[in-house]
């Protein structure tokens, strides 16, 4: 039995989960239209490779991915493309995507889909099958899982904590498909070698860590109830808590030889290998202001509001809708919204299960904010600069080592909503990088023109005076030519090295060959230049 | 669209004021056994007059009146500086000094949250250092002064300076313990024998070292509660305790034991009421240590080398001012940059 550690601070919500967490996990039937964006995981867009007209077959592949840091997309039933247009999606942005659109047949009827026995495979191919699989993390930050598993760790930790009030999904798969989720775990054991594999589960989930150890039982994975303190579920907390390590600061888990990952992508993955089934349903809570909150396991695609039908419907008073948790949901009010892979809980709101918070006050410094702050921020100084604009002091104070888990908002005495001061200093400060990018590639682009212009007018002037050099030369010649006349010989002789000097002409080389080491070097840079200059709007972004 | 966090914990920032007055009933009523009834007077002035003029300040710089009116802070600068001036002082005395203390230390530096001072104690020092014989007319504890006014004598004096018969100001008041001590080693009498003294008890001035024991109970239940930490109140009477005990190790004769700096004066007051205050003070956890300590051994020397009755205040202020600088050098180290991932 390990020994746990603790993270610093954190906090104790209401934690809502017996509402949903008791019935079992429900089927939901067809939908009359599905819905699916091409960007629902961290990275590229999917490339769709379907277009409206098109008839497809449950688990065909109708986008793939582009790029390594991408995920495919799937059929979720057989049906018609109606369309490939952009779409309102469930984005903080509120701005549409484009998304491909399918009008189900009601047949439901299978694309081959065989699966296949992973220990053969050379890991590359694994990995490929994984992204073809359209396999992404499901708790919540949809990371492409062959990504995050291309590199041998020592642990690979199971993210069962589940940290978030209200949402059930991980707690009832691993009650109802705890053997799954193991065959999953070997999959992945198989990926990344790692000599110790934990799964981590909130004590508050006991049925769900039985089940657990239940089908863990001879196998070497250790299932381990940690203490319920919110955000425990988040990565870098979750591996604080079960190896004592902290991922650096800027870095990622793999540069500590940790991997992470959540239950319910390991299910994918053994649904992807042992049944030939592509990520295309996820099991999603619907819960609060609703007639029957549970699990449900949905097609990707379908709309908030068949989601929540499907849960007896929403409650009179309904303010809204959550998806996600509540400390770090997304408030939407559309309910033609799709169910997208990340979507783990829709939570129906109203105001008596969510009051209006208080009305904002100013900040007193009273810092209840930095000592629930998992991160060990100081959020009452960021909160000052973002106020203030003062992005670079912000950065300097780790701004961006902040994962928006809310609990500093969430004991703000002042009710500040603190969360987003962070992100739009974190999108500003983003903002500003690439137009700093921006700005240094346009003047490293002028200053090398400006040196060309300059090597060009130097190398003018140069022949130039090379060229009267030779005319002088040759005036002098000919003044020497003309006291002694030309005779026929010598007329002759001057015939032949005319022809000689055309002949050598045609055999000069060009002015692109026998460069200077330096001359080739200036164009080689000229040449990377060029090719940079197209992707500049492509600065990495900080993950969480 | 975006809301992140839709729940919230259920105290705000009027039930954490309204949680520390709480805490200064014990006080309170210390004081009001020792000291008769004119505390609550000053203390309904102070108050009257602390939202009279939060209301105008607020109204002036054109904020909404009741959300701030009703955030309770205003009336607790109020109660604080109504603490810290002597009970029976003159009805102007307490409005000045809160006046002063609400439109000039909170609201023109921008209100709530923004005074780089503590409010209360810069009223304080302003009235001390303006009117200091009224400062520092203390009432005798119950039993020790020639007169003994009930609660219509308090009045008459606070409002019309009027003292039964022919009587005196002197008959009723006395110097504090500290600067009764003060005086008296100038004499060159020794410590012990000042301790004889009818105004001295167990440990500290008699009646005075209840009330500070009464703050020390409030100060607990705002720990209990968490409204406080342990850092403000530990290193603040930590460092008052240990300079008072070197001296008094070094000469007894002359440097009273270290337990008389405790329940003496604003000390308690100080710990656990003045110096936590959020605002003007420091957010780092070091930085709470040093501000705390530098204020507790600036108490001592103030109080022991300085002229004023008390050091706190002062103490309070002058570090007040070092805040930015301490929290600037105290910025804890953040998740992963421990270099504990290895």
């Amino acid at each position: 039995m390990s020994t746990l550690h603790r993270f610093h601070g954190g906090i104790h919500p209401a934690e809502h989960k017996q509402e949903s967490s008791e019935r079992p996990i429900a089927r939901a039937p067809l939908p009359q239209q599905l819905v699916l964006p091409l960007l629902q995981h961290i990275g590229a867009r999917a490339k769709a490779v379907v277009q409206a007209g098109d008839r497809v077959l449950k688990g065909e592949l109708i986008a793939y991915a582009e790029g390594t840091v991408s995920a495919a997309l799937h059929a979720p039933t057989s049906g018609t493309v109606l369309a490939v247009e952009p779409r309102a999606v469930p984005h903080p942005s509120g701005l549409p995507d484009v998304c491909i659109v399918i009008e189900p047949d009601g047949a439901d009827q299978w694309d081959e889909h065989p699966s296949f026995d992973f220990c053969p495979l050379s890991k590359a191919e694994l990995l490929a099958r994984l992204r073809d699989g359209g396999i992404v993390g499901l708790g919540g930050a949809t990371f492409p899982t062959h990504v995050k598993m291309a590199t041998l760790v020592q642990t690979l930790v199971l993210n069962g904590a589940e940290c978030e009030p209200w949402i059930t999904t991980d707690d009832r798969l691993m009650r109802e498909r705890a053997a799954e989720i193991v065959e999953g775990i070997a999959v992945l054991r198989h990926l990344v070698s790692p000599s110790k594999i934990v799964v981590g589960i909130e004590d508050n989930k006991p049925l769900a860590i039985a089940a657990m150890r239940q089908a863990c039982a001879g196998t070497d994975i250790e299932v381990i109830a940690i203490p319920t303190l919110y955000p425990s579920g988040g990565e870098r907390q979750l591996i604080k808590i079960l190896t004592g390590k902290e991922v650096p600061s800027g870095r990622r888990p793999l540069d500590i030889g940790v991997a992470c990952t959540n239950v319910a992508t390991a299910y994918a993955v053994h649904r992807v290998v042992n049944h030939g089934e592509p990520l295309m349903a996820r099991v999603v809570t619907v819960t609060g202001n609703v007639a029957a909150p549970q699990n449900i396991e949905v097609p990707l695609g379908m709309s908030i509001a068949e989601v929540v039908r499907l849960a007896g419907g929403a409650l009179p008073g309904t303010t809204g809708y959550i998806l996600g948790g509540p400390m770090m949901g997304l408030h939407v009010t559309d309910t033609s919204l799709p169910l997208v892979k990340s979507t783990n809980c829709i939570i129906v709101k109203s105001d008596r299960l969510f009051p209006p918070a208080a009305p904002t006050l100013p900040c007193i410094r009273c810092t209840r904010c930095a000592q629930v702050c998992p991160a060990e921020l100081q959020p009452q100084d960021l909160y000052w600069f973002a106020k203030g604009r003062e992005l670079d002091k912000a950065e300097s104070y780790h701004l961006f080592d902040c994962i928006e888990c809310g609990a500093c908002s969430y004991v703000c005495p002042s009710s500040i909503p603190l969360v987003q001061y962070y992100r739009y200093a974190k999108s500003e400060v983003q903002a500003q990088h690439r137009e700093r990018a921006a700005a240094d590639h346009a003047r490293e682009r002028h200053e090398a023109r400006l040196s060309r212009i300059e090597r060009d007018k130097r190398e003018k002037a140069e022949k130039l005076a090379e060229k009267e050099r030779a005319a002088a030369l040759a005036r002098q010649q000919a003044e020497a030519a003309a006291v002694s006349p030309p005779s026929a010989d010598d007329a002759q002789a001057l015939i032949q090295a005319a022809l000689q000097r055309v002949r050598a002409q045609a055999a000069a080389p060009k002015n692109t060959d026998n460069l200077t080491p330096e001359q080739r070097a200036q164009i080689a840079e000229a040449e990377a230049r060029r090719a940079q200059a197209q992707p500049v709007a492509h600065v990495a972004t900080p993950k969480d | 669209m975006f809301a992140p966090s839709f729940v919230t914990q259920p105290i705000g920032v009027p039930a954490i004021m309204r949680r520390v007055m709480l805490a200064l009933l014990p006080g309170i009523a210390a004081y009001v056994w020792f000291y008769g009834p004119a505390i609550l007077v000053s203390l309904t002035l102070a108050s009257v007059t602390a939202l009279a003029v939060e209301a105008a300040m607020l109204k002036l710089r054109e904020r909404p009146i009741r959300p701030f009116l009703s955030d309770y802070s205003a009336l607790l600068t109020a109660w604080l500086l109504a603490l810290s001036i002597p009970p029976l002082a003159p009805w102007w005395l307490v409005v000045v000094g809160t006046a002063f203390a609400i439109s000039v230390a909170k609201h023109l530096y921008g209100g709530l949250g923004n005074n780089p001072f503590n409010p209360a104690m810069i009223g304080y020092a302003v009235l001390i250092v303006s009117f200091p014989v009224q400062m520092t007319h203390w009432l005798a504890p119950h039993g020790l002064a020639q007169l003994d006014l009930d609660l219509a004598g308090q009045l008459a004096y606070i409002f019309g300076g009027q003292l039964p018969g022919n009587a005196v100001l002197d008959a009723l008041t006395t110097a504090t313990p500290l600067d009764t001590l003060k005086t008296q080693l100038h004499l060159d009498r020794a410590v012990a024998d000042i301790f004889g003294l009818p105004i001295y008890g167990y440990l500290g001035g008699k009646g005075s070292e209840v009330v500070a024991l009464g703050f020390l109970l409030g100060g607990l239940y705002l720990l209990a509660t968490r409204i406080i930490t342990w850092h403000v109140p530990a290193a603040f009477l930590g460092t008052l305790f240990a300079t008072a005990g070197l001296f008094y190790l070094i000469d007894p004769a002359h440097y009273v034991a270290p337990l008389f700096h405790w329940v003496s004066g604003a000390a308690m007051l100080g710990a656990f009421f003045i110096l936590t205050d959020p605002v003007s003070g420091p957010t780092t956890p070091r930085g709470k240590l040093i501000f705390a300590a530098g204020a507790g051994f600036l108490t001592y020397i103030i109080r022991v080398f300085g002229g004023f009755p008390d050091g706190v205040a002062f103490a309070t202020l002058l570090m007040n001012i070092c805040v930015p600088l301490i929290d600037a050098y105290t910025q804890p180290k953040v998740y992963g940059t421990k270099g504990g991932g290895r």
